[in-house]
């Protein structure tokens, strides 16, 4: 079997399939993708919603016809990918050779080489370890990806009676879901005084069910020592503490996470990527290129989107800088850093390289808390690059902010984007 | 009478003001585009969704499958009961009919997954 | 009728039974759980004590020693992971370095061998991570870490090897003294045997009142502790222990033999035997006191946390004898250093079964066990030889420990294999990572359907079951 490669993409998910798309594109035919489940499409198989696809493709799709519609492409490219492949792990040798270290039932473990190598492997669920609730840890506590997983691609029924903790997307998403199949959903608790999930889902998964959802309130307790018996969920002040005598009994036999999402980037940190503690994904240029050359990273490892949509638009124009970067090698010029400022929480990319930029640039970003009439600032010194107002800004949306190369042309120093409160 | 309500149309959740007289939506502010003004005149008269669920294959194991159109938001469980009643023939190609006019909504339910 | 029913399957109960299987005699493990190591074994430091702690002259003294010594070769034998990774006390007051000395004198008078007293300095030259608050330390060469899984299901495999019965699921409900032993009544039916050995842990006060007039009280003492993730694993390379008071040794931190981070635990006297919640109060205290040993925690990178029941008797030693009724044995107050004594009293019930059983060597007691092998920690070569052979192991099932299908396959189909999900985690660590099974639960639950000939759906985390089999 062949052992070497210009670029080897690291996911089948979207964000690995629209960069081999890219690639393939923009002329690369000896690349791979490399991909650990039995099917490609990564985890919009499971998201059997509809949702997906309103920018790409411009009509509504559930996650399993987005994910074949690229599938579909993967192949009618000739796209080579592997399945059940999974990457242990990624180095970089003195010739700038990526060795990317596989296993799989028909290579076995084998050490493949590329030139260039794209970072695809999308995020986990913060476990119910990482919450630290306390209580006992019976069976019936699953993240909510995991019960959609078992729900959606095994027909398994999961619980009779639910509550959800955190309202991220995936948790409103599984509220309505395990309402349609039968079960009674009891409440929603989110920790913030807001929802970390989209406002349509919000109506469309709880309002439409009755769904109540409890801002500013936790589950303090787990009951049940082998089986899920019930939670109790409290009120939490301005710092998140629980208020004690403000505990309440749900019995529950379903228990469902669903507070967050973190890039899984072990096998970046092994190759040695810098990794940004905001976004949990790696520091990367106006390329998408991590701090190793040659080794670009996209979708979801990168930073947590919203919307599948960015994860390809993003992943398609890591493709391309990747082939750019096989056939050019490494840009020359200086870079600019870009820093988040006031209300903004992290920005992809941190630094910016304007020899690299062709025609644009996306500057991507999540606010910080909800912020009403504001001005969306992008400045280098004095000099303003950008300014937008914005209705109203949170923190479930990423934001995506395109600027044009000659906007940039006189910007020497750093770049800084910020929100400024917007006279009424 | 004044309506507040979110767009569930796209991602951007507009929020929308309508104003209702006699039961009929006569404005509609807020919405950053045509979809939000069908959606509030829908919403407020008569409320439709796309449903998505899993139906079984003759495998035992769950094909995804929507609604081809919207359906009345009442005849949500309907629909996903009548699809519980199919078993889906394999293979099935994204895009097949599973079920015809699914509980005399008039809207077919399609497979979104090819399988088998 | 069996020789002898050792009732309870953790550390202690098949540390036991496989001293008694060297010997000519039919031995049967009656277990209320589904799977072996499923009480107090299961959730506690994992630590192999030097010995310097106990009393001069009790038998937690004498036994934890010797077991101490036993570690690394039965280690190497049934192959369960082990690794000498030292330990220090800690002392953050001048005032309480002769407390320091006084340990290290017990440890003296208990047979330690390689102990040391350094000042706070030199403690933190070995492990850079300690506080500046730290005034000096015993450091105690001999100490190690085990992982108490592998240790408790390697003394059950070898000694199921070697003709001991298992029956598990089976909680035993009372026994009667009969002409020439006992009857006991299990929720699986009917069991008799000439002499019995009482190791259920936190139960043994239970179980010893089915037979004995002679009160017995077992405390459970809770203890809650938080498991790092492995990048948080390499903080601190020997288990770092404070001074001991007399609930016990006081919150610790350690590596564990997989390479996490392992921090507790609290000590809490309960009444409820089956109380293993954690609590914030538990946790933050965890927190706060793991604090003061070692520098800059990352409390961000927990994986999960739990409680385990230490059975603490009212002697302050172990509880190891016939009891007023001859025949019935009993293990109780098996409080740390149990971990590290099980072995030990396994041999020194042996010596105490002696005055009622005649004891024969077996001529072909089987002294060595294989477990499942750990894919991870191979050479590619052997990683290469073994997908060739069964492509399964070709098959990654869990990505954050990367434990392959093979692994997986192998837990579940050998005999007293794992039939819950903790079970499978326990034996091969597909779940015991940084996504606490998140990605893998579906897959290894598909695997663990496909054995039980059962739905996905039915599959357990843990617990009893109810369609168990005899094993054997």
């Amino acid at each position: 079997m062949k052992t070497s490669y210009e670029l080897i993409i690291i996911g089948g998910g979207p964000a690995g399939m629209a960069a081999a798309i890219a690639a393939k594109e923009a002329g690369c035919d000896d690349l791979v993708i490399l991909e650990r489940d039995n099917v490609l499409g990564g985890i919009l198989n499971q998201c059997i919603h509809n949702g997906f696809g309103l920018h790409t493709f411009n009509e509504e799709l559930t996650g399993p016809e987005y994910a074949e519609r690229y599938a579909d492409k993967v192949r009618a490219l000739d796209i080579p990918y592997e399945l059940g492949t999974m990457v242990l792990d990624v180095t970089k040798d003195d010739n700038n050779d990526k060795n990317v270290t596989v296993i799989s039932p028909e290579r076995g473990a084998v050490t493949l080489k590329a030139k260039a190598v794209i970072l695809a492997m999308g995020c986990r669920e913060r476990p119910r370890g990482a919450l630290n609730i306390p209580g006992f840890r019976p069976q019936g506590v699953y993240t909510a990806g995991t019960a959609q997983k078992l729900v959606n691609l095994e027909g398994v029924k999961v619980g009779k009676e639910v509550v959800i903790l955190g309202s991220g997307d995936i948790g409103l998403i599984m509220a309505r879901r395990m309402t349609l199949e039968g079960a009674k959903v009891k409440a929603v608790a989110e920790l913030m005084p807001y929802s970390s999930g989209l406002k349509r889902n919000i109506v469309q998964c709880l309002d439409d069910y009755g769904i109540p959802l409890l801002l500013s309130h936790t589950v303090v307790d787990i009951k049940g020592k082998e089986k899920l018996e019930g939670v109790y969920i409290a009120q939490v002040d301005e710092k998140n503490t629980p208020v004690a005598g403000t505990e309440e009994y749900y019995p529950c036999d379903t228990l469902l996470l669903s507070c967050g999402l973190l890039p899984e980037n072990e096998l970046s940190i092994g190759a040695g990527v810098s990794i940004d503690p905001r976004t949990n994904g790696a520091f990367v240029n106006e390329s998408l290129e991590t701090s190793i050359e040659g080794v670009f990273s996209c979708g979801n490892v990168l930073h947590v989107h919203d919307l599948v949509d960015f994860v390809s638009e993003e992943s398609a124009r890591a493709g391309a800088n990747a082939v750019r970067y096989i056939r050019n090698g490494e840009a020359s010029g200086e870079s600019i850093n870009v820093t988040p400022g006031n209300g903004v929480r992290y920005t992809v990319p941190c630094k910016i390289n304007k020899e690299s930029i062709t025609d644009s640039v996306h500057i991507r970003f999540r606010v910080t808390g909800v912020y009403k009439d504001t001005n969306i600032v992008i400045k280098s010194g004095d000099n303003e690059i950008l300014r937008r107002k914005s209705r109203i800004l949170v923190p479930s949306e990423m934001l995506d902010i395109i600027i044009k190369k000659e906007k940039l042309e006189n910007i020497t120093t750093d770049i800084n984007v910020c929100l400024e409160e917007a006279a009424k | 009478m004044t309506k507040e309500l979110i767009c569930i149309n796209c991602p951007m959740g507009c929020a929308l003001t309508a104003e209702v007289e006699n039961g009929k939506v006569i404005s509609v502010t807020g919405n950053t585009c045509k979809r939000g003004e069908i959606y509030a005149q829908n919403e407020l008269t008569a409320p439709v969704r796309v449903v998505t669920t899993t139906a079984m294959a003759q495998n035992g194991k769950p094909v995804p499958v929507k609604t081809k159109d919207t359906i009345p938001k009442e005849k949500i469980f309907e629909v996903v009961a009548a699809i519980k009643g199919v078993t889906v023939p394999l293979p099935v190609k994204m895009g097949d009919t599973i079920l015809k006019n699914a509980a005399d909504t008039g809207v077919d339910i399609i497979a979104a997954r090819s399988m088998g | 009728m069996y020789d002898v029913v050792v009732i309870g399957a953790g550390a202690v109960g098949c540390a036991c039974a496989r001293e008694l299987s060297k010997y000519r005699l039919s031995v049967c493990v009656v277990e209320k759980e589904s799977d072996v190591c499923e009480g107090t074994s299961k959730a506690n430091s994992a630590i192999v004590h030097a010995g310097f702690d106990a009393k001069p002259g009790t038998l937690k003294a004498r036994l934890n020693v010797r077991g101490s010594e036993m570690m690394q070769e039965l280690s190497e034998k049934l192959d369960f992971a082990y690794k000498r990774n030292e330990a220090m006390v800690l002392c953050f007051d001048k005032a309480d370095i002769p407390a320091l000395d006084e340990l290290l004198e017990k440890g003296h008078k208990n047979g330690v061998k390689e102990l040391e007293i350094v000042s706070g300095d030199k403690a933190r030259e070995l492990e850079g991570a300690l506080t500046d608050q730290v005034e000096a330390a015993l450091v105690a060469h001999t100490s190690a870490i085990v992982c108490p899984f592998e240790m408790t299901i390697a003394f059950a495999e070898n000694a199921y090897a070697n003709g001991v019965e298992f029956m598990l699921s089976a909680e035993v409900k009372s026994i009667d003294k009969t002409e020439n032993g006992f009857k006991i009544k299990t929720s699986r039916g009917e069991v008799a045997a000439k002499l019995i050995i009482n190791c259920a842990g936190v139960y043994a006060d239970k179980i010893h009142g089915m037979v004995s007039k002679t009160p017995m009280k077992i405390i459970p003492r809770k203890g809650e502790y938080m498991l790092l993730d492995k990048a948080a694993g390499g903080l601190v390379s020997r288990t770092i222990f404070q001074l001991p008071t007399k609930m016990g040794k006081g919150i610790l931190v350690s590596p564990t033999v997989h390479g996490n981070l392992l921090a507790g635990p609290t000590a809490e006297n309960i009444d409820d035997k089956e109380n293993t919640a954690t609590t914030s109060a538990g946790l933050n205290d965890v927190r706060n006191k793991g604090a003061l040993s070692v520098k800059n925690i990352p409390w961000n990178k927990v994986i999960t946390s739990f409680t385990g029941l230490r059975a603490v008797g009212e002697s302050g030693d172990f509880m190891i004898e016939e009891s007023d009724i001859a025949g019935f044995f009993d293990c109780a107050g098996i409080e740390s250093p149990g971990l590290t004594s099980a072995p030990a009293i396994g041999e020194y019930v042996c010596e105490l079964v002696k005055s009622r059983l005649e004891l024969t060597p077996k001529d072909n007691f089987i002294d060595t066990r294989k477990g499942v092998i750990h894919f991870a920690s191979l050479t590619r070569e052997q990683q290469n030889e073994l997908i060739n052979k069964e492509p399964a192991y070709g098959r990654i099932v869990c990505r954050c420990e990367t434990v392959t299908e093979g692994e997986i396959l192998d837990a579940i189909n050998r005999p007293l294999g794992a039939k819950t999900l903790d079970g499978v985690k326990r034996r091969t660590r597909a779940g015991m990572g940084r996504c606490q099974a998140g990605f893998c639960s579906p897959a290894t639950m598909a695997l663990l359907a496909d054995k039980l000939g059962c739905g996905i759906g039915d599959i357990k985390k843990t617990g009893s079951l109810e369609s168990e089999v005899y094993a054997k």
